[in-house]
C-alpha cells in the first residue's frame, strides 16, 4: 500500500534537557540513528505517546543539524505533561514535516534579519537562527530580541550566551519582565525594548510568541516604519491530521498546518480575525 | 442504453453479489432508509433517500488507522492497513454521488489518504434517477441534475423496467458481468421521464435557491457579517448536520487503549463542537456564533475558494430535514445573500 502520512514512524528520545521551570527540551533521532526526516525552518512535526494524545510541535532544531532532531515543549496539558516525564531512551511515535516553513533560501537571503521572541516562541526561531548562522554568508545581520517573564523562563539561555551572542554580525538583545537579582540586563516587555531599540526599517522580522506580544510588536515596527509585508511570523492552531484534512486549523481558507504555520503579516490581514 | 424487467431485479442482486458485496437502500421498517448489505428477500427501498449519506462506505464513521504495543520504554508501530473489499452501491442518488467527488478533492489531494483510497478504488456506484424529489432538495443549485446522475452506472426506474448506462471503465467492467441478464432498450422512456422530474424541479420551494455573491472574494465581507449573530442564535450545537451531511468530512483522531495494544482510530467530528478547535493555550471558536459560521463559511465561501469555486454542498436537503431548530444552510445562505 502507498504510504500513509498518518501513520507514525518511530522515534527515540536521547537527551532531555530542561531549560526552564516548564519548558524541557527533547533530542529525538530514528532508531538507527540520524534523524527521523529532513525539514525546513519553521516546519512541524506531530509527536505522540500512543493511549496518551498526539500534537503538533515546531522543530526548533536546524536541518544544518545532521544527527538529530530537537524540540523544546513547554507543560501545558495532558500530553505534554507525560512528555516531560520522560527520560532518554524512550520511545515515541513521529510524524512530519509538516507545514511551508520560512522562506531562508528566497524572502530572507541577502536581508538584515531581526527575530523577536517570547517565552517558548524562541522554539521555532531557533531553528531559523542556527540555520542563518550556519550559511552565515547569504544572510547579512542578524538581530534577535528574545523576551520572557523572568531570567529563568528563557529558553536556550546558555546556547543565547555561550553561542549567538558571541558571533560576529548577530546581535542578541534579551529583556525580562520583571527586574530580578542576578539580572543586570534590560527590564522590561517585549514591543516596547524593540520600540527602544529603533531598528533600521530595511530589516525583514520573524517574530514568534504570544500573541498580545505580537500584536504590540507589530504596532511598535509599523510605528518605526516598518510594513506588515516585511513581518513574518508563525501560528498555532488545533491540528490532528497535519496535512489539511482534518477541518479544524483553518483560518479562512487557509489551513496553518499545510498552508501555514508560517504567514506574513499582510497575508493574516487577507484572512478573518479567528485565530 | 441496456434494461432489465423489476420481476427479474432479484436475479441481478445475486449475479452482483456473487463477485463484491452489494449495499443498497432498504427501509427499516420505521420509514427510514438505510443502507444495508443484500441479502437474498431484500427489497430495494422507495425512500427518496436514506437517512444517513452514503459517505460511510468511503469514510466510514471510525475506523483503525494504526496500532501499538507498548513495552516499557519501547513502542512498536503496526500498520494494520489491508487492501477494501470490492463493493458495489446501488441505489445512490445524484446529490450523494456528487458528494464522493467532493470528499475526493479533500482526501485525494496530496499527501492521498490511503484509507479512503483504497474504499474509493473498489467501490462502484451504480447511481438511481430521482422522481419524486422533495420540498428539501435543492441539488440543482449546485449544477445536479437529478434526473440524470453521475456514478459509474446511471439508471433509471420507468413502468416495471431499470434502464442502464455505464458511465465510467469501471462501470462498463461491471455492468459487462450482468450484461447477459439485460436487454436492448431505446431511451425514449428515460428521456421522458427526466423531462418530468426536470418539471418537478422547477416547482419546488427550494428552486430558486442560488449562490450569488458567495465565493472568494466576498471571504471577509460574509465572515464579518452582523446576521451571524441572528441566525446562530438557537443553534444547539447537536452537530446533527455535520453527520448527516454527505460533504463533512472533518475528523478526530484518538488513541483507545484494549489493554493489549493501543488503537489509534479515525472518527468523524463536528465543527459544531466546543473541543473541536481547543487546545491547552485557548480556543479560536468560543463561542456557538463561531462555530456555526465556520460550518457555513467552510461550505459556501472557503471550500469554493479552494476548490476552483465548487461548493461543499449538494443539496440533499437532510440538514433542512433534520435539524432541530429547523436552521439549514438555505436559509443562512438566503439571509447572507440579501445586502
Amino acid at each position: 500500500m502507498i504510504e500513509e502520512t498518518l501513520i507514525p514512524k518511530l522515534g527515540r528520545v536521547t537527551d532531555v534537557r530542561i531549560d526552564t521551570p516548564d519548558v524541557k527540551t527533547f533530542r529525538v533521532v530514528s532508531p538507527d540513528g540520524g534523524k527521523c526526516f529532513e525539514h525546513i525552518p519553521g516546519q512541524c512535526a506531530m509527536l505522540s505517546i500512543p493511549g496518551i494524545g498526539e500534537a503538533m510541535f515546531s522543530i526548533t532544531s536546524s536541518p544544518t543539524n545532521t544527527e538529530y532532531m530537537e524540540f523544546s515543549i513547554k507543560k501545558c496539558g495532558c500530553l505534554t505533561n507525560w512528555l516531560h516525564l520522560m527520560e532518554p531512551g524512550q520511545a515515541i511515535a513521529i510524524r512530519g514535516p509538516y507545514g511551508n516553513g520560512f522562506p531562508v533560501e528566497t524572502d530572507f537571503r541577502g536581508k538584515d534579519l531581526l527575530f523577536v521572541a517570547g517565552g517558548i516562541g524562541l522554539a521555532p526561531l531557533r531553528s531559523v537562527i542556527n540555520y542563518v548562522r550556519h550559511y552565515r554568508a547569504n544572510y547579512g545581520t542578524v538581530d534577535i530580541v528574545y523576551g520572557s517573564r523572568s531570567k529563568e523562563d528563557l529558553v536556550d539561555y546558555n546556547e543565547i550566551i555561550e553561542e549567538w551572542s558571541r558571533e560576529e554580525g548577530v546581535n542578541v538583545h534579551l529583556t525580562i519582565d520583571r527586574a530580578q537579582e542576578n539580572w543586570d540586563g534590560h527590564v522590561g516587555f517585549v514591543p516596547n525594548y524593540v520600540k527602544e531599540l529603533g531598528f533600521d526599517v530595511n530589516k525583514t522580522v520573524i517574530i514568534c510568541g504570544p500573541p498580545i506580544m505580537i500584536k504590540f510588536t507589530l504596532a511598535g515596527l509599523q510605528e518605526l516604519g516598518f510594513e506588515k509585508k516585511q513581518v513574518y511570523t508563525t501560528m498555532e492552531l488545533k491540528m490532528k491530521c497535519g496535512v489539511g484534512k482534518c477541518g479544524r486549523c483553518n483560518i479562512g481558507g487557509k489551513y496553518v498546518c499545510k498552508d501555514g504555520p508560517v504567514f506574513r503579516c499582510d497575508q493574516l490581514d487577507e484572512m478573518p480575525n479567528e485565530y | 442504453m441496456r434494461k432489465l424487467s423489476l420481476f427479474n431485479i432479484s436475479k441481478l442482486y445475486e449475479m452482483i453479489s456473487d463477485n463484491k458485496q452489494l449495499y443498497l437502500p432498504v427501509d427499516n421498517g420505521a420509514g427510514q432508509a438505510g443502507y444495508k448489505k443484500w441479502e437474498y428477500g431484500m427489497t430495494m427501498s422507495q425512500a427518496l433517500n436514506t437517512v444517513r449519506s452514503a459517505k460511510d462506505f468511503f469514510f466510514p464513521q471510525t475506523e483503525n488507522l494504526v496500532d501499538f504495543k507498548m513495552n516499557g520504554k519501547n513502542i512498536e508501530i503496526i500498520d494494520t492497513r489491508s487492501e477494501a473489499e470490492d463493493f458495489v452501491l446501488f441505489g445512490v442518488r445524484a446529490c450523494d454521488a456528487r458528494s464522493f467527488s467532493i470528499l475526493d478533492k479533500v482526501f485525494l489531494s496530496d499527501p492521498v489518504d490511503s484509507f479512503y483510497k483504497s474504499r474509493r478504488e473498489h467501490g462502484t456506484v451504480i447511481t438511481l434517477s430521482c422522481t419524486r424529489p422533495e420540498e428539501t432538495c435543492f441539488c440543482t443549485a449546485f449544477g445536479i441534475d437529478p434526473s440524470n446522475p453521475e456514478g459509474d452506472i446511471s439508471s433509471w426506474i420507468e413502468d416495471g423496467d431499470i434502464y442502464f448506462e455505464a458511465i465510467t471503465d469501471k462501470g462498463a467492467v461491471l455492468m459487462d458481468s450482468f450484461q447477459s441478464i439485460l436487454d436492448e432498450a431505446d431511451e425514449s422512456a428515460v428521456e421522458t421521464q427526466k423531462t418530468e422530474t426536470r418539471k418537478i424541479m422547477a416547482k419546488l420551494p427550494l428552486a430558486d435557491f442560488n449562490l450569488d455573491g458567495f465565493g472568494d472574494a466576498a471571504l471577509l465581507e460574509k465572515f464579518n457579517s452582523p446576521k451571524w449573530a441572528e441566525l446562530s442564535r438557537t443553534c444547539l450545537g447537536c452537530g446533527t448536520c455535520t453527520f448527516v451531511c454527505p460533504t463533512c468530512q472533518c475528523y478526530d483522531i484518538c488513541d483507545f487503549d484494549t489493554g493489549h495494544e493501543v488503537k489509534r482510530f479515525r472518527c468523524w467530528d463536528s465543527c459544531m463542537y466546543s473541543d473541536f478547535t481547543k487546545m491547552a493555550h485557548g480556543n479560536p471558536r468560543v463561542t456557538q456564533m463561531e462555530k456555526f459560521r465556520q460550518r457555513f463559511m467552510h461550505k459556501l465561501v472557503y471550500f469554493p475558494a479552494n476548490n476552483n469555486g465548487e461548493y461543499g454542498c449538494v443539496g440533499c436537503g437532510r440538514c433542512l430535514a433534520k435539524c432541530p431548530i429547523s436552521m439549514n444552510i438555505a436559509k443562512v445562505a438566503k439571509k447572507l445573500g440579501d445586502n
